[in-house]
C-alpha cells in the first residue's frame, strides 16, 4: 500500500524520503544527541500542526496545550505508574486526544482569525490549571525525574535515547503523511479551499475539523511525550503560548502545506537557539521575533515551499509529493475564513498565498 | 463583598481599555494585535523610564507616554501592517506575535524580569470615603478615567462625523470607499489611536501593578476570551464584556479561589457552546 502511494509520487519521491530517512538515522552522530532529539520531536510537532493549518486551513495557536498536556501526563504516567516509557508516551497522546475533543468542539465552530485567538485561549487555560494544580503537576517546578525504562534497559544516554524515540516520532510522522494522503485528508483540502462547497457536498464540515484537530492534538501529543521522556522533565514551558508561537513559525518556515517542510524548520529553529544559548545571549525571542516576522513579511512559502515551487518551474516533478492542493500550493485558510477583507481591495485576501 | 465587587471593576477596567483599543483596531483593519500586550507594558515602562530618567511624574505620562507609542503604532502601521493588510489576516496575527516577543525581550534583555517601583502620584495617596467602605483614592481614579475613556470613544463612533466614517469602514469597507470616503487615510490613526490605549491602559497600571516585561502577556490573552465574550467586531462588547469579567472573576476569587484565573476562559467556553459570535456580536461578524 504505502510502496504503491510512494512509487506514485516519483522516484524524486523516494530519493527524498532515503535522504530524510537517512538524515534522521545520522543525526545524533551530527550534532548533540539532545539536540537531535529536539529537532526530532518538534518535527513531528510541527507536523502535526501542519496537519491542521497546511491541510485544513486553521491555524491553532494552542497546540502547546497538546504538547505540555501529554508532557505531564507521559512523566506521571513514568513517575507514579512506572510503566515502560513507550506506555507513558501513549497514554501521554491519548491524554492530548482527549483534551483537543473538548477545545476542539468548541473551536471549530470559528474559523480562520477567531479560531486561532480561541485556541489561543483554551491554551492558556491549560496553563493555569497546571500551574494552579501544584500537587500533580509541581507548579512552576514541574515534574523532574521521570524515568526511562524499558525492561532494564539503560536509555539514560541521550545518543541510544534518540534512537528509542525515534521509532515514535517516524511513526507519527508516517501516520500525518498517510492522513493526508487518505480519502480523508483530501475532504480536508476541500474543506479547506472552499468549506461552503464541502458542505453544500454533504460533508459535515464541522466534523471533519474536529476530527483533523483530535489527530493533529495527538499527534502532537506524541512528540511532547517523546520530549518529556527524553528530558527527564515536563515544565510549565511546555504549555506557555511562545511553545504554540513557535510550533507555528517552525511551519511557516518549512512551508505551509508541505508536512516535510516542517521538519526543515524544526532544524533550524532549534539549531540556532542551541547556538544562542551555548552562547550565552539573553532574549532569544529578539531573535525568533525577528525571524518571525522577516519570514512573515517576505519568505511566506517557506524553504520546503519555495524549493518545490523552483522544482516546478523548472519543469521537474513535484518534489516529495506531499499531497497539497491542487495547481497552487496551498496556504493559509482562504477568502471565506476572512470575514473582512479590510484595508486591501475587495478579494485581494486570496489573492497572493504562500 | 462590595469592596471586592469594586475591585473587580477596577480591573474590569484594565480589561476593557485594552478590550476597547483591539475591537476598534480590529474592526477597522481586520488585524488582531498580538502585540497588544506588549504595548501595555511599554507603556507602564514608558512611565517608569519616564519618571527614573526624566524626572516626569504621572501626569505627564498619562498624556506623553501614549501619544509616543501611538505615534510608535502609526508608524508600524503604515510600514508593515499594511503591507500584510490585503493577505488573510492570519499573516498579521503572526507578525504582531513576532513583535511581541521582540519588545518583550528587548525590554527584559534591558531590566531583568524582577518589577519595577512606581509610586502613586501623591494627588491620589490616600483612600476616598465611599460610604460603606474606604478604597485607595488612585483605584477610583482608575475606573473613573478608563469609564470616562470608554465613554468618550463611545460617543465619539457614534456621534461625529469621524465616528460615522470610521463605522461604516468597519462594517462596509468596499462600499464606503465606493462611496468617495479614502478608507486608507483612517487606518493608520486608527491604528496608532488603538495602540495609545493600550499604552494609557500600562501608565494607569504602573502605581499599582508589578511593571515588568511580562506583564502584558498573560494578560492580552485574557482579553483575548473577553473580546471573544463581548463578541467579535463589537466596540461596546468589548467594553461591556471587560467590566463585566473583571466582575465576576473578582467575585470568583472571593467564593471559589481555586478557579480564579480560569473563570473567564470557562465563561469563554460558555458562551462559544451557546452563541458563537459572542454576547453583542453578530452572526456575520465570523464564518
Amino acid at each position: 500500500m504505502i510502496m504503491s502511494r510512494l512509487a506514485r509520487s516519483g522516484r524524486g519521491g523516494i530519493a527524498l524520503l532515503v535522504i530524510g530517512l537517512l538524515a534522521a538515522l545520522v543525526l545524533p552522530w551530527l550534532i548533540y544527541p539532545p539536540v537531535a532529539l529536539d529537532i526530532a520531536c518538534w518535527a513531528l510537532f510541527a507536523a502535526a500542526l501542519d496537519l491542521l493549518l497546511g491541510f485544513t486551513g486553521l491555524l491553532s495557536f494552542g497546540h502547546a496545550a497538546f504538547w505540555g498536556g501529554s508532557a505531564y501526563c507521559t512523566g506521571l504516567i513514568a513517575l507514579h505508574g512506572g510503566m515502560p516509557f513507550p506506555v507513558a508516551i501513549l497514554g501521554g497522546a491519548a491524554f492530548a486526544a482527549l483534551l483537543a475533543l473538548p477545545i476542539g468542539f468548541l473551536s471549530v465552530r470559528l474559523t480562520g482569525i477567531y479560531f486561532a485567538m480561541v485556541t489561543l485561549a483554551f491554551a492558556q487555560m491549560i496553563y493555569f490549571v497546571a500551574n494552579q494544580w501544584r500537587d500533580v503537576t509541581g507548579g512552576e517546578n514541574g515534574l523532574q525525574g521521570i524515568p526511562r525504562e524499558l525492561f532494564g534497559l539503560d536509555l539514560y544516554d541521550p545518543f541510544f535515547f534518540y534512537y528509542a524515540g525515534l521509532p515514535f516520532v517516524l511513526a507519527g510522522l508516517l501516520a500525518a503523511w498517510r492522513i493526508v494522503r487518505s480519502p480523508f485528508g483530501r475532504v480536508l483540502v476541500s474543506i479547506r479551499d472552499n468549506p461552503a462547497r464541502a458542505r453544500a457536498l454533504g460533508y459535515p464540515v464541522d466534523r471533519y475539523r474536529l476530527l483533523a484537530f483530535v489527530l493533529s492534538a495527538a499527534l502532537s501529543g506524541t512528540a511532547g511525550g517523546v520530549f518529556a521522556i527524553g528530558h527527564g522533565f515536563a515544565s510549565l514551558d511546555g504549555l506557555y503560548w511562545t511553545t504554540s508561537g513557535q510550533v507555528v513559525m517552525m511551519v511557516i518556515l518549512g512551508g505551509i502545506g508541505t508536512l516535510w517542510g516542517g521538519a526543515i524548520g524544526a532544524g533550524v529553529v532549534v539549531q540556532l537557539q542551541d547556538f544562542l544559548a551555548t552562547a550565552g545571549f539573553e532574549g532569544i525571542g529578539i531573535v525568533t521575533g525577528s525571524i518571525f516576522i522577516v519570514i512573515v513579511l517576505l519568505f511566506r512559502r517557506g524553504i520546503w515551499g519555495t524549493a518545490r515551487h523552483l522544482a516546478r518551474r523548472r519543469g521537474l516533478s513535484p518534489a516529495g509529493g506531499s499531497g497539497g492542493g491542487p495547481a497552487g500550493s496551498p496556504g493559509l485558510a482562504r477568502a471565506p475564513a476572512s470575514p473582512r477583507p479590510a484595508g486591501g481591495p475587495p478579494g485581494a485576501t486570496a489573492g497572493e498565498r504562500c | 463583598m462590595l469592596q471586592q465587587a469594586f475591585n473587580g471593576l477596577v480591573g474590569g477596567s484594565f480589561y476593557a481599555l485594552l478590550a476597547l483599543g483591539l475591537a476598534v483596531i480590529f474592526g477597522m483593519l481586520g488585524v488582531v494585535n498580538l502585540a497588544h500586550g506588549a504595548f501595555y507594558m511599554l507603556g507602564a515602562f514608558g512611565a517608569f523610564i519616564a519618571l527614573d530618567a526624566f524626572g516626569l511624574n504621572f501626569w505627564v505620562s498619562l498624556a506623553l507616554v501614549p501619544l509616543l507609542l501611538g505615534v510608535a503604532g502609526a508608524v508600524l502601521e503604515r510600514l508593515f501592517v499594511r503591507r500584510l493588510a490585503p493577505l488573510d489576516p492570519l499573516y498579521n496575527f503572526l507578525f504582531t506575535f513576532g513583535l511581541a516577543l521582540i519588545l518583550q525581550d528587548l525590554v527584559r534583555r534591558e531590566y531583568g524580569v524582577n518589577s519595577q517601583p512606581y509610586p502613586r502620584p501623591r494627588e491620589l495617596a490616600g483612600t476616598v470615603d465611599l460610604g460603606l467602605f474606604t478604597y485607595p483614592a488612585y483605584q477610583v481614579f482608575v475606573l473613573a478615567v478608563s469609564a470616562v475613556m470608554c465613554a468618550v470613544v463611545w460617543v465619539v463612533l457614534t456621534r461625529t462625523r469621524v465616528g460615522v466614517i470610521v463605522r461604516a469602514a468597519t462594517e462596509r469597507p468596499e462600499l464606503t470607499r465606493a462611496l468617495g470616503i479614502d478608507v486608507g487615510r483612517w487606518v493608520t490613526p486608527v491604528f496608532g489611536f488603538g495602540v495609545a490605549l493600550a499604552a494609557f491602559a500600562g501608565v494607569l497600571a504602573a502605581p499599582m501593578r508589578a511593571v515588568n516585561p511580562l506583564m502584558g502577556a498573560d494578560l492580552i490573552i485574557t482579553v483575548f476570551a473577553v473580546v471573544v465574550i463581548g463578541g467579535l467586531g463589537s466596540v461596546f462588547g468589548s467594553v461591556a464584556a471587560g467590566f463585566a469579567i473583571g466582575l465576576v472573576s473578582a467575585l470568583g476569587n472571593l467564593y471559589v479561589p481555586a478557579l480564579s484565573q480560569i473563570l473567564v476562559f470557562i465563561l469563554m467556553a460558555a458562551v462559544l457552546l451557546w452563541r458563537p459570535a459572542g454576547l453583542f456580536g453578530r452572526e456575520e461578524a465570523f464564518r
